[in-house]
C-alpha cells in the first residue's frame, strides 16, 4: 500500500483515462514544477535571480524572465560562463539558479563548476534539465546519463533528483529559502511529463529518504530504491507484486547527496535485499551510492536498474526506458533476481 | 577626506597622484619585489614572471586606487579586485601582506602544509580574498557576475564624477587561449558593463614559451574592439601612466574597458630585466631565441634556486 502517512497522490494508480470517476493521473513534466518553484522563488526574495544559456522555456525559466525580466540572465550558448557569472553573483549576496540540459550543465562546465561554485563555496543552484533518456527524439548526445555522478563526487555540493512535478517545486523553493542547507546544489530535472506522485502535504527535506510503499501487513522482502522520475514505474511494479505475493518497500531518494545513511541502512536491515532504480549509468550514480553506505554500513545483495554503461539513443520516452531496461517489468523481474540469490 | 596613513580608508574622488606620492609607491613596489622573491625561495616552487611584472600595478592598485580597507576586508563597500590569473598569487599575497591585511611574516609560509596562503589562491583559507582561482579563464565571469549584481542593485544611475564602486579583473595573456574568457568578452560587451575594467598582463609569455609562438594573441586589442570593449594600452611600470589609464577607464560610460598593459616579466631585478627587452623576441636584438629561452628558464627558477611550473 501507499505508505498512509505520506499524503501521497490518491490518483498514482488511476491509469485508465475513461475512469468513470474522471479521476486522471495528472503528468507533469519534473523541469516545469522547477519552472513553477523559480518563480515563487523570485516573489518570495528579489536576490533569487535566473542564467540561462539559450534554454529558456526548455528548462522552465521563461516564468521567471517574464515576471522579473531585471533579474534573468540570458548568457547565450555559453554553459562555462554561465555557472561562472553565477558564482559572481553569489559573491555579491545574489541567490543563482543557472539552467541548461544536463548534458551541457554540468557536462561540459564541470571544472568551472567544481572550482568557482564548489571549491570557491558560492551557493549557486545548477539545475541540470532534460536528464536521462526521456530526453527522448533528439539522442543520446542530449540524454545525460552521468550527471549524478559528476556531481555527486564534488565535496561541498547538494545533489537532488525530484520523483515529480511537485517534489521539484518544494525543492527549489527549499533551495533559494537556504534554511536546509546552505552548500552550492544540483538539482537534477526531465523534460517529458511523468505521473504526479506527491502532494503538496507530502513531505520533502533535503537529506531525509521517505517510504513511499510498503506491504499491508508484514516486512518487506527487497528494498526498492528509487530516484527520479521511475518512481512511478517502481510504484506500479510493487503494486504487482504485492498482488503476485511479494512484499516490498519503495523509497523515494530524492537526495542523494547528503545520503540518508539511516534510512537506507534500516531497509537494508529489514529486507537484506535491495534493488535501486535510476535513469541513470549503473556505474557511480544512486545505485553506487547506496552500495557504499551498505558495504559500510551492512553488507546488502543489491541489483542496479539504469543504463548498463551504454549511450541513450532516439525514441520516444517509454521506448527508452523499457529498451535500456528501467521499465516496470525491468524492475520486476530485479526483484524476482535478488530473490532467488544465495546471501 | 583626508588621508592622515597610507593605510587607512579613503574614498578615493580624485585619483590625482603627487611626485611624493610616485616615491612612496616605488619603494613599495620595491619591498614587494622582496617580499615575492623572498617567499618563492622560501616555498622552493611556484610563479615568479608574472608577479614580479605586475608588482607596480598591483602596488598602484593597493595603495592608491581601490576603494577597501585592509583592516576590514568583507566591508560592503569596497572595489572587488578578482585574480584571475591566481598563478601570480605571490604579488598578491605580498602586496596585501603590505597593505596589512595580514602580518608579513606570513609570506614565507606560501605553499607550505596548512598554510593560509595556498600555492593558488584560496578562500576557504584565506576568506579576504574575492575569489578562489589557479584554473585558468574563470575569474572574469565572475568579476562579470559581480558587476551584474551591482547593476541590479543601484538604484541611481552613474553620474560623471561619482564613483560608486568598480569591479577590476586581472588577467594574464596566456589565459586568453581559454573559451571561458571569449564567452565572458562578449558578455560583457553585448551587457555594456561600464563598472568592469579588466587589466591584461601582456607580458607575452606562457609555460610552452611566447605567447605568439604557442598560440598567437595578436591583433589582441583589435579582438577586445570587436566585441565592444573600450581599450587602453600601455608600458606597466609608470605609476602616472597605469593611473591615467584607470581613470580614462573609469569615465567611459557606453563600454567595459581592457587597459592591456604591455608588462616585462621579471620587471625590477635588474639581473633579468636589464639583459632582454622583454616585448616579445627581438630579431635585432642579437641574441637567439635560445639565448632568451635560457634567461627565461633563470628568472622562472630563480637562477635554479626553484622548481619552476614549466618543469
Amino acid at each position: 500500500m501507499l505508505n498512509p502517512n505520506l499524503k501521497l497522490n490518491p490518483k498514482i494508480f488511476n491509469d485508465d483515462p475513461s475512469n468513470p470517476s474522471g479521476q486522471v493521473l495528472e503528468q507533469v513534466p519534473i523541469r516545469k514544477g522547477f519552472g513553477e518553484g523559480l518563480l515563487k522563488a523570485g516573489e518570495a526574495d528579489k536576490n533569487v535571480v535566473a542564467l540561462c544559456a539559450d534554454l529558456t522555456e526548455s528548462t522552465q525559466m521563461n516564468f521567471f524572465k517574464e515576471k522579473f525580466p531585471e533579474r534573468f540572465i540570458e548568457v547565450g550558448v555559453a554553459e562555462q560562463n554561465l555557472v561562472t557569472i553565477s558564482s559572481g553573483m553569489a559573491a555579491m549576496g545574489k541567490i543563482p539558479f543557472c539552467s541548461s540540459y544536463a548534458m551541457f550543465s554540468p557536462g561540459r562546465n564541470w571544472e568551472q563548476i567544481r572550482t568557482t561554485i564548489a571549491y570557491n563555496d558560492r551557493k549557486v543552484v545548477i539545475v541540470g534539465s532534460h536528464a536521462g533518456v526521456s530526453v527522448g527524439p533528439d539522442g543520446g548526445s542530449h540524454q545525460a546519463l552521468e550527471d549524478i555522478a559528476l556531481m555527486r563526487v564534488i565535496p561541498n555540493m547538494d545533489v537532488i533528483s525530484p520523483c515529480d512535478a511537485v517534489e521539484a517545486k518544494k525543492a527549489t523553493l527549499i533551495l533559494a529559502k537556504g534554511s536546509q542547507s546552505k552548500r552550492p546544489a544540483y538539482l537534477r530535472l526531465a523534460r517529458e511529463k511523468t505521473p504526479i506522485i506527491t502532494t503538496e502535504e507530502t513531505p520533502f527535506n533535503i537529506g531525509k529518504a521517505e517510504i513511499y510503499w510498503m506491504p499491508d501487513v508484514g516486512l518487506a522482502q527487497v528494498g526498492i530504491i528509487v530516484t527520479g522520475g521511475l518512481m512511478y514505474r517502481a510504484l506500479v511494479a510493487a503494486k504487482e507484486l504485492e498482488a503476485e505475493g511479494i512484499k516490498t518497500k519503495v523509497m523515494n531518494l530524492s537526495t542523494i547527496k547528503p545520503i540518508d545513511t539511516d534510512a537506507i541502512v534500516a531497509l537494508a536491515k529489514e529486507t537484506k535485499r535491495i534493488v535501486t532504480v535510476e535513469e541513470h549509468q549503473v556505474m557511480g550514480g544512486m545505485g553506487s551510492a547506496v552500495a557504499e553506505v551498505l558495504a559500510k554500513n551492512y553488507p546488502t545483495a543489491i541489483e542496479f536498474i539504469g543504463v548498463q554503461d551504454k549511450f541513450g539513443q532516439s525514441g520516444t520516452p517509454d521506448e527508452l526506458v523499457e529498451h535500456y531496461g528501467m521499465g516496470k517489468n525491468s524492475i520486476k523481474e530485479a526483484v524476482m533476481k535478488i530473490l532467488s540469490r544465495k546471501i | 577626506m583626508a588621508r592622515s596613513k597610507l593605510f587607512k580608508v579613503w574614498y578615493n574622488v580624485s585619483m590625482f597622484l603627487s611626485d611624493e606620492k610616485i616615491i612612496e609607491l616605488e619603494k613599495k613596489a620595491n619591498d614587494i619585489r622582496e617580499s615575492i622573491i623572498e617567499m618563492l625561495l622560501e616555498a622552493g616552487s611556484g610563479h615568479t614572471a608574472g608577479p614580479l611584472g605586475m608588482a607596480d600595478i598591483f602596488t598602484l592598485f593597493y595603495f592608491h586606487i581601490l576603494k577597501h580597507d585592509p583592516k576590514n576586508p568583507a566591508w560592503e563597500e569596497r572595489d572587488r579586485l578578482v585574480l584571475s590569473n591566481g598563478h601570480i598569487c605571490p604579488v598578491l599575497y605580498a602586496t596585501m601582506a603590505h597593505a596589512g591585511y595580514f602580518p608579513i611574516e606570513e609570506l614565507k609560509t606560501l605553499r607550505k602544509f596548512g598554510t593560509r596562503l595556498q600555492g593558488h589562491p584560496h578562500r576557504e583559507y584565506l576568506p579576504m580574498l574575492e575569489t578562489s582561482s589557479g584554473p585558468l579563464g574563470e575569474g572574469l565571469s565572475q568579476a562579470i557576475g559581480m558587476a551584474l549584481a551591482d547593476r541590479m542593485d543601484s538604484s541611481a544611475p552613474f553620474t560623471r564624477g561619482e564613483r560608486s564602486r568598480t569591479i577590476y579583473c586581472f588577467m594574464s595573456d596566456g589565459e586568453l587561449d581559454e573559451g571561458n574568457s571569449w564567452e565572458a568578452i562578449m558578455f560583457a560587451g553585448k551587457n555594456k558593463l561600464r563598472n568592469l575594467i579588466v587589466v591584461v598582463d601582456r607580458n607575452n609569455i606562457q609555460i610552452d614559451g611566447f605567447t605568439e609562438d604557442t598560440m598567437p594573441l595578436e591583433p589582441l586589442a583589435d579582438k577586445w574592439r570587436a566585441f565592444n570593449w573600450q581599450v587602453i594600452e600601455i608600458e606597466g611600470h609608470d605609476f602616472q601612466v597605469i593611473n591615467k589609464a584607470v581613470e580614462e577607464a573609469q569615465e567611459i560610460s557606453e563600454k567595459p574597458t581592457v587597459i592591456i598593459s604591455h608588462n616585462i616579466p621579471g620587471k625590477g631585478v635588474r639581473e633579468f630585466e636589464s639583459n632582454y627587452k622583454w616585448h616579445g623576441y627581438d630579431p635585432n636584438s642579437g641574441k637567439s631565441k635560445e639565448d632568451y629561452s635560457m634567461a627565461l628558464n633563470e628568472l622562472r627558477t630563480l637562477g635554479g634556486k626553484i622548481k619552476s611550473e614549466h618543469q
